[in-house]
């Protein structure tokens, strides 16, 4: 599905820095991330992990003064680049928020408004229909279309939100803690569901839940606050998930992965 | 004496606490609050009281009847002629003209304001637009007649264009009402939670998608108050045109020529000699009351309408 399949890693970051004004919030980050593989982003409160997620797409642009030192290589193009567009990046590489956040439209329009804006046209009701598939919702919504996206429980309301992400079949989807809004059934749903699309889609989860990045993730990156009293966090220890979660060479990974701290 | 000393700390410390104490600064304040709130409600229904039964002696004086002044487009007092028609024409002309500058403008400049401005343009553009805000009317009206009429003049020709005319008291009634519009309608935009934002961000929408397709349907209900708001502004807007619309009723639709609207008659009728029985003065109080019948109306339809068609975040 993708044309660039020759590089190795989808979404690669070289010293990258990331800053809000004159604050440095992220510090020297290289990170690798698989293709069809979840890596997951753990560590404690305000560390920075969203804000490295929101990096991938260039959604930290979004807020006013965010800047970046550093690159962030999407399938090996400099996505900070000059002539590179935010929008053609998040168009390649979408993104699911920790509060579900579906459109005040309905079912329907939440995926169709999706494909329509990339100019998909013709047979709209498949695209709505494959993309709820995908996303494990079909059944439960395909007799209400055409209710507001807002009616449906939370969980269900994170699927839609993954429907429309998926819609426009990206190759990469960003999600922030998609499942700490959620109850545990759902969240089950969820990384089920992770599993599922991970074999069209690469995927880069931030979580707190050191469980859920133990039980759902390839991949996992530990950020933690870097310890030369600037308030700036890192990635400490990157490695197979099974690795962090055994037998990590960091004692600070190992402090926080076992309970001890955080 | 341990005993007694056990006894009374059990009986009583609890009862003190859980007594109602009086809270005589609370009350003072509540009492006001309910008083500001009770009085405006009165002065409205005081203020409709008197237009009614104003308007009621005009409707019972002989020579006028409800039918005729709604159907009729003759309005010449002096003949018992009281058709509402040319007065409520100009008064749509007016309105028409400022509401095709003021909503079309307004909405671009909230829509750059809310989410395209930098931080510091938008604290730079602000002042300045409140500030259209507060020029004094009157003055207004004097640039309709003394820098707009000129100009349509010079475009449309001297004998097309008169002096006095409803168009370009309504352009320059556009350029007052666009800072009302527009600050309601940033207000309206600005409330759309982020998160509706980012959610389009990320799926690859531009500003321009993000903007007019998500953040002002959501908004709309604000939106749709801060155009009714607009409207009933300027069917009440009494200077501009008393000043550059024209004296005398005029049954037209030409914007290029003299016509009082309601308020302008309003004005000049109440701005001479007028005996508090005549049949001109209680004429005033009849017009009043449509005037505020349309705003009422207005209003109604708006809440319908919007009730129908915004989305609902959250």
């Amino acid at each position: 599905m993708n044309n660039n399949s020759d590089h190795k890693y989808v979404i690669e970051t070289h010293d990258l820095d990331i800053y809000y004004g004159t604050f440095k919030a992220v510090t020297d980050v290289n990170l690798q991330v698989e293709r069809n593989a979840i890596t997951a982003i753990i560590g404690p409160s305000g560390c920075g992990k969203s804000t490295l997620l929101r990096a991938f797409n260039r959604m930290n642009e979004l807020y006013a003064n965010s800047s970046i030192r550093g690159d962030v290589c999407f399938n090996g193009q400099d996505i900070y680049a000059r002539e590179v567009d935010p929008v053609e990046v998040r168009y390649r590489v979408g993104m699911v928020f920790q509060k579900p956040n579906p459109f005040p439209k309905s079912i329907y329009e939440n995926i169709a408004w999706t494909a329509r804006i990339h100019g998909y046209k013709g047979k709209m009701d498949e695209i709505v229909e494959s993309s709820l598939h995908q996303a494990a919702l079909w059944d439960e919504v395909k007799d209400k279309l055409h209710q507001s996206g807002l009616s449906l429980s939370g969980g269900q309301q994170q699927r839609l939100c993954i429907a429309r992400a998926i819609s426009i079949q990206p190759e990469v989807i960003l999600m922030d803690e998609p499942a700490s809004a959620l109850d545990p059934i759902a969240t089950l749903k969820i990384e089920e569901l992770m599993q599922e699309l991970k074999k069209n889609y690469t995927i880069v989860i931030v979580t707190h839940n050191m469980q859920q990045a133990a039980r759902a993730s390839d991949y996992t990156a530990m950020m933690m606050l870097s310890r030369d009293g600037e308030r700036s966090g890192t990635v400490i220890e990157f490695d197979e998930t099974t690795r962090i979660f055994t037998n990590p060479k960091d004692k600070r990974t190992e402090d926080y992965v076992t309970g001890r701290f955080g | 004496m341990a005993e007694l000393t056990l006894k009374k700390v059990e009986t009583k410390a609890p009862a003190m606490n859980l007594r109602r104490k009086p809270r005589w600064g609370e009350m003072i304040i509540q009492g006001l609050l309910f008083f500001s709130g009770f009085f405006s409600i009165l002065i409205t229904l005081g203020i409709v009281y008197e237009l009614g039964k104003e308007a009621l002696l005009f409707f019972q004086m002989p020579g006028v009847d409800l039918l005729a002044t709604v159907t009729t487009t003759e309005w010449k007092p002096h003949v018992n002629k009281f058709g509402i028609w040319p007065l409520l024409t100009s008064t749509m002309m007016t309105t028409f003209i400022a509401m095709l500058i003021a909503i079309p403008l307004g909405m671009s400049v909230a829509i750059y304001l809310s989410e395209y401005a930098t931080p510091r343009v938008r604290s730079t553009l602000k002042p300045i637009l409140e500030v259209l805000a507060g020029i004094p009317t009157i003055v207004y009206g004097y640039f309709a007649l003394t820098f707009m009429t000129p100009i349509l003049r010079e475009i449309f020709g001297r004998d097309v264009v008169q002096i006095y005319n409803t168009g370009s008291a309504g352009l320059v009634m556009g350029i007052l009402i666009l800072p009302l519009i527009s600050s309601m309608t940033e207000d309206a935009l600005s409330a759309v939670p982020r998160s509706l934002r980012e959610a389009a961000y990320g799926v690859g929408a531009t500003k321009l998608e993000v903007a007019v397709q998500i953040v002002v349907p959501a908004a709309l209900s604000g939106i749709a108050a801060a155009i009714i708001v607009g409207i009933s502004r300027a069917i009440g807007e009494t200077m501009i045109v008393a000043v550059a619309a024209g004296a005398g009723p005029n049954f037209t639709f030409s914007p290029f020529v003299g016509a009082e609207t309601i308020t302008g008659h309003i004005v000049r009728i109440s701005g001479g000699d007028l005996s508090y029985d005549s049949i001109d003065y209680n004429s005033i109080f009849a017009l009043g009351l449509f005037l505020f019948i349309i705003t009422l109306t207005l209003n109604i339809i708006s809440q319908a309408i919007v009730r129908r068609f915004r989305e609902v975040y959250e």
